[in-house]
């Protein structure tokens, strides 16, 4: 219990520290650039725009009713996990040469690059918005709970980005092998076709296993067909975010000592 | 007020040389079948005992490798000791390796703010000292360009201006005076002082013995690990030397 208190007390010390990484993040990713911020909306929409071209001849007989918001919907979410997890898999390691010089509690840097990752895929959502505006989505009160999914996701990333930041540290085979199974994951989960297209035997796996495929349908059912999420759904969808919350917290609480000895 | 506020109690760091070279998993499945996940140990320290009290100042002398920084890191609290405990009473400041809390894409102006928040001050307390750091690290009309275009000499001035704002219980300086030029080196040495003056500890780590001498009142030498002699600067210093110019003679 004593070890509890002086964690939040550490993590109060240092939440300042964790608002100047998410800046500087922030900050260098668009320096000199002439649009700057901008780019978080324009990007999306641009590679939206293509994909919603390509993917809708490929798909045209399927029964999608607002095809770009369907896969922009998965896209968004998709992209944060993907992006902020790969940040945050390099987190210990490119931060060594403070590690090495001071104490800090380690877990900051890793948390620091999830959260610069949901500012972007707030932007991104801006982005899904426009989309919706222009293909004449009906907006409806509903979107007003996207930020329950952001919270699901973003428990599900802090703690996957804990669990691969740490194993990183050890061996740093983990962040190719996590190229391949992102790539994976990403045609497993339904973003670009309805779940219905895959084998019988993967649809139970993929809406049972895939947590990802719980957030995208929650989020699908804000903007596409203005329902509140099924239950199910968001119960997977939290139980998956403890889950990896748990496993990511505890991996790296138990190894995050012998970090000095790798890095 | 002659109470301890680091207490090196018998400790003995340890690395393991043998995991150290493997980082990558098909070395490791190839060691683990093999039986080859030897442990081949290495003491950076053994058994180093002293307690520093408050307000006196310590030098660590050694030859290169010898463990000087192990320890330091150690009584930072960012190396666990293997054996042994240290027991630290009070706000310890590290002065960061030149550049090392710096990212090189900020600006000055920013990298203060950053530096500052690692080390564990928050931004309203930063906000307060700006003005303060600036002047002190005489950088005025860089403020707004990118660290990466500093020379190692201004990066040090600002590194020591961030790190001592605070009147820090232990101040730990690792051989960041070698550069940066004579006035900067004497004003730094007169504000630790200062500091010192205040009842600041300082835990000083230099190879120029002189400097360990003017500054510190005790010192530790330390030789592969072994803590060879503890005690007052003088006689520790003499004695260091004394070996050192021995090694070259022999040479």
């Amino acid at each position: 219990m004593r070890m509890f208190f002086a964690r939040i007390q550490g993590f109060i010390k240092y939440k300042d520290l964790m608002g100047q990484l998410v800046l500087r993040d922030l900050k260098l990713k668009y320096r000199r650039s002439i649009l700057g911020y901008l780019w978080s909306i324009l990007n999306p929409l641009f590679i939206m725009t293509i994909m919603a071209i390509v993917f809708s001849q490929m798909f045209r007989s399927t029964t999608i009713p607002n095809y770009p918001v369907y896969l922009m919907s998965g896209q968004v979410l998709f992209n944060y996990m993907n992006i902020s997890t790969h940040g945050a898999i390099n987190s210990i390691n490119g931060s060594a040469s403070l590690l090495k010089k001071t104490y800090l509690p380690k877990y900051v840097f890793t948390v620091s690059k999830i959260t610069s990752g949901l500012i972007d895929c707030i932007f991104s959502i801006g982005a899904l918005l426009i989309v919706m505006l222009f293909t004449g989505a009906t907006f409806s009160w509903h979107l007003l709970l996207f930020p329950l999914i952001l919270i699901q996701l973003y428990v599900f990333c802090v703690g996957l980005g804990m669990f691969l930041a740490a194993t990183n540290v050890f061996f740093r085979d983990i962040q190719y092998i996590y190229n391949a199974i992102t790539t994976a994951w990403l045609y497993l989960t339904p973003m670009f076709y309805p779940i219905e297209k895959l084998p019988e035997k993967l649809i139970f796996l993929v809406a049972h296993c895939n947590p990802m495929y719980a957030y995208v349908t929650q989020l699908r059912c804000l903007t596409l067909y203005n329902c509140i999420p099924d239950m199910h759904m968001v119960l997977y969808g939290c139980i998956d975010a403890c889950l990896a919350l748990i496993l990511g917290v505890w991996v790296f609480l138990k190894t995050q000592d012998r970090f000095i000895l790798y890095i | 007020m002659n109470d301890v506020v680091v207490d090196v109690r018998n400790v003995t760091i340890r690395f393991n040389l043998a995991s150290e070279k493997i980082d990558n998993l098909k070395e490791y499945v190839i060691k683990v079948l093999k039986r080859e996940l030897l442990f081949q140990e290495f003491l950076a320290v053994k058994d180093a005992s002293f307690q520093i009290r408050r307000g006196e100042a310590w030098g660590l002398v050694g030859s290169n490798g010898s463990g000087k920084s192990t320890l330091l890191k150690a009584i930072c609290g960012i190396l666990k000791p293997y054996k042994g405990e240290i027991i630290v009473n009070g706000v310890i400041s590290p002065l960061l390796e030149l550049g090392a809390g710096f990212d090189q894409n900020l600006t000055a102006r920013e990298n203060i703010f950053l530096n500052g928040t690692v080390l564990g001050h928050s931004m309203d307390y930063m906000h307060k000292h700006f003005d303060e750091i600036v002047e002190f690290s005489e950088l005025q009309d860089f403020l707004d360009s990118p660290i990466k275009n500093f020379s190692s000499g201004m990066r040090a001035r600002l590194g020591f201006a961030i790190a001592t704002i605070v009147r820090p219980d232990i101040l730990i300086v690792d051989e960041i005076l070698a550069v940066g030029d004579y006035a900067f080196q004497q004003k730094c040495l007169k504000r630790m002082d200062e500091m010192m003056s205040g009842g600041t500890t300082l835990i000083f780590v230099s190879h120029s013995i002189d400097q360990v001498r003017e500054l510190c009142d005790h010192a530790v030498w330390i030789n592969k690990g072994d803590i060879m002699q503890v005690g007052p600067v003088d006689e520790v210093c003499d004695a260091y030397m004394e070996s050192m110019e021995k090694k070259v003679a022999k040479k």
